[in-house]
């Protein structure tokens, strides 16, 4: 029962993460590897605010915000002169972006992990298992989150734009959207959303280091690329898919192939549905 | 069985045919040079850690020259180089361990290692090279991630591959690996280089260029495919031997996604498709890391990793941008190479304008970089799996458009 709720709550962090790229790459149409360390700056914002004020509802604000700015910056410096370039040249750059944002936070804040702790919640019981309310606020947190997405996206002009410019870039600049504003726009929500993740990262592990966004980022795609890339519905059913699987594997005596478990269950989804389990199949133009 | 013999000499004819069809200087000046250079270092006698770092660099220019081979001739991206890295190292050790009592002699069990583990990590490059037939771009680059993982993940908890701890190398070649590790990259280089000038090499560059043309035109993209993923694998395999063999102790930790990134970056350092680039950018980036390796401590070592990330976007920003095409012609290496070749040529046939050779533009092979011609809609709109459902596919638009109509 613990295990399961663990790992519904890492499945939505994952999800949340998850969200964050399948919305890039629905819409820049680029794998935004730098995700991950967004995520990673957004603790430091986190642990940084709470060593100086510590009021953690301040923290979280300030997270938010510097992950907003520093995904619009990224955006305008790295990837928006790459528009109409080669994917695999996008795909280099944002690798390189994600050094880039690993060594600042190592050359600032050194490699050693430091411990965060935003609140302590605690535990409570259900039946004769111990649950941590971290899990159940993750949880909720997660679901609230997605669901304010998928209305913002199909209620609001933004989001409709957002929908065309993914549908066809050409066709939506002809109907008077602003592409540029939108893929900012896109940016900045996928960074918010980063900042989220990074707090309920913290919830669940709290401590931050460098690296801290390297593998939660791979294993993020990861889910986004099982549920479907470019999908939402998609990236959430990926996340909790992949948070549920690690956690069971671990309390399992298969523990120690957790990670090629979950990259081997990417490798036979994508060899049998290459667009993933929500993808949309796109026709071939010659 | 003539008919076979015939076969192998027509092969060996079209795979060396360059040779028979004139001498081309530029295309065997890095044999000279890589040669006088191994030789010069052997009478010099250098220190031992001249010869870690030879080692090192030879070491790195087979692991980048053939990812250059995946990444700029085929034009996939492939993020787990540093798998069949690990897989090399990890089988060639453990068998050098195993042979090491019975045959005795260093040289003899380095070299079988090196083609028993090239020959495993071939095997598992043909397993990637499946996945590269139903994916493209970004999810193929996402599978060799998970598969360098994967292979990290399980060599990690084999007992016989000694765990977390690492396997250990009793038998460690000496000091003289470096002329073993060049010698291999002569030979790699002679195979690589032969095959991109010949018609196989060529099959692989148009698949790079236009897949759907290049299928059109007769060419077998799932044979040329698997064979430019399995050759890479074996070259990263025998890499990997190499590296066992001169570590004590192997670690799975070395062969994380990091490495494999380091590989990319001096494959895009060197610029894709450019062997002579991947060649120096490794020994670059090789001696650049020994060196700042030694002189920053702690936490300063993230300026190493702040130079590659640095080195990694304004190359590629600089030379894929539209925007700044223009300065590229005019500021770029190449187009300086192009500019003082230009002005020798016209000095040297100033009296003789008529023999002056006619410089051939389109040589897809040529050394100087060739950017990869993937548009970005081409790649997004192709479906994944393209050769079956192209006659289906065109009834089922006609199915949709009656529907709107409706």
């Amino acid at each position: 029962m613990s295990t399961l709720i663990d790992g519904l709550s890492l499945g939505s962090v994952y999800a949340l993460i998850a969200l964050g790229y399948t919305m890039v790459y629905g819409i820049a149409k680029m794998l935004n590897f730098a995700h991950g360390d967004i995520i990673m700056v957004g603790s430091y914002a986190i642990f940084t605010t709470m060593s100086l004020c510590g009021f953690p509802l301040v923290a979280i604000l300030v997270a938010v915000v510097v992950c907003t700015l520093l995904g619009i910056a990224i955006e305008k410096v790295a990837y928006k002169p790459l528009r109409g370039a080669s994917p695999l040249a996008v795909l280099i750059t944002a690798i390189g972006v994600s050094y880039l944002l690993q060594g600042i936070a190592q050359l600032i804040y050194g490699s050693t992990s430091k411990p965060v702790t935003i609140i302590n919640m605690g535990n409570f019981q259900i039946g004769n298992s111990t649950v941590r309310v971290s899990s159940i606020v993750t949880l909720v947190v997660g679901a609230i989150l997605m669901v304010i997405l998928t209305l913002f996206i199909n209620m609001t002009k933004t989001g409709r734009a957002m929908i065309a410019v993914s549908e066809d870039r050409g066709a939506a600049e002809l109907m008077g959207i602003n592409v540029n504003k939108i893929i900012s726009i896109t940016f900045a929500i996928g960074s918010a959303l980063a900042a989220a993740a990074s707090v309920c990262y913290l919830f669940q592990i709290p401590s931050t280091m460098p690296t801290l966004g390297a593998m939660p980022g791979i294993k993020a795609f990861t889910a986004a690329v099982i549920g479907g890339i470019g999908s939402i519905p998609g990236a959430v059913i990926g996340g909790v898919l992949l948070g549920v699987i690690e956690n069971v594997c671990k309390s399992t005596p298969l523990s120690p192939f957790t990670t090629a478990i979950e990259f081997g269950l990417l490798i036979v989804i994508l060899l049998v549905k290459p667009t993933g389990i929500l993808g949309k199949k796109r026709r071939e133009k010659v | 069985m003539t008919s076979c013999f015939e076969k192998i000499k027509n092969g060996f004819v079209g795979y060396f045919g360059n040779i028979k069809r004139g001498f081309k200087p530029k295309y065997y000046i890095n044999y000279a040079v890589i040669t006088l250079f191994l030789i010069i270092n052997i009478i010099s006698q250098p220190k031992t850690s001249t010869t870690t770092l030879l080692a090192n660099i030879g070491i790195a220019i087979i692991l980048a020259v053939s990812l250059n081979l995946v990444v700029g001739f085929l034009g996939e991206l492939s993020l787990g180089h540093a798998g069949f890295m690990c897989i090399g190292a990890y089988i060639g050790t453990f068998i050098s361990n195993q042979i090491f009592n019975t045959i005795g002699s260093k040289v003899v069990v380095l070299i079988l290692t090196m083609i028993i583990g090239g020959l495993v990590a071939a095997i598992f490059g043909y397993i990637v090279g499946f996945s590269a037939l139903r994916l493209k771009g970004d999810y193929l680059a996402i599978v060799t991630l998970a598969f360098g993982e994967i292979v990290r993940n399980i060599c990690m908890n084999i007992p016989a591959f000694g765990g977390a701890i690492g396997l250990k190398n009793p038998h460690r070649y000496g000091n003289n690996l470096y002329i073993v590790a060049f010698v291999m990259v002569l030979v790699m280089l002679i195979l690589i280089q032969n095959l991109i000038r010949s018609k196989h090499g060529r099959a692989i560059t148009a698949i790079r260029d236009n897949e759907i043309a290049a299928r059109a035109m007769g060419i077998n993209v799932t044979y040329y495919k698997l064979f430019a993923f399995v050759l890479s694998a074996f070259f990263a395999g025998v890499a990997g031997v190499l590296y066992g063999s001169f570590n004590s102790i192997i670690k799975y930790g070395d062969f994380s996604f990091n490495k494999s990134i380091e590989i990319l970056v001096m494959v895009v350092l060197g610029g894709m498709g450019s062997i002579n680039g991947s060649i120096i950018a490794a020994a670059l980036i090789t001696f650049i890391n020994t060196f700042l390796q030694n002189k920053l401590p702690g936490d300063l070592s993230a300026l190493r990793l702040l130079v590659y990330a640095l080195i990694l976007m304004v190359v590629v920003i600089f030379n894929n941008a539209p925007a700044l095409s223009k300065y590229k012609d005019k500021y770029s290496l190449s187009a300086l190479y192009k500019k003082i070749y230009a002005k020798i040529t016209d000095k040297l046939y100033a009296k003789h304008p008529d023999k002056k050779q006619a410089i051939i533009k389109d040589d897809s092979a040529s050394w100087s970089s060739i950017p990869t011609k993937i548009k970005m809609d081409e790649v997004l709109s192709t479906d994944i799996n393209t050769s079956e459902t192209l006659p289906g596919g065109n009834e089922n638009d006609i199915d949709t458009e009656g529907k709107r109509d409706e």
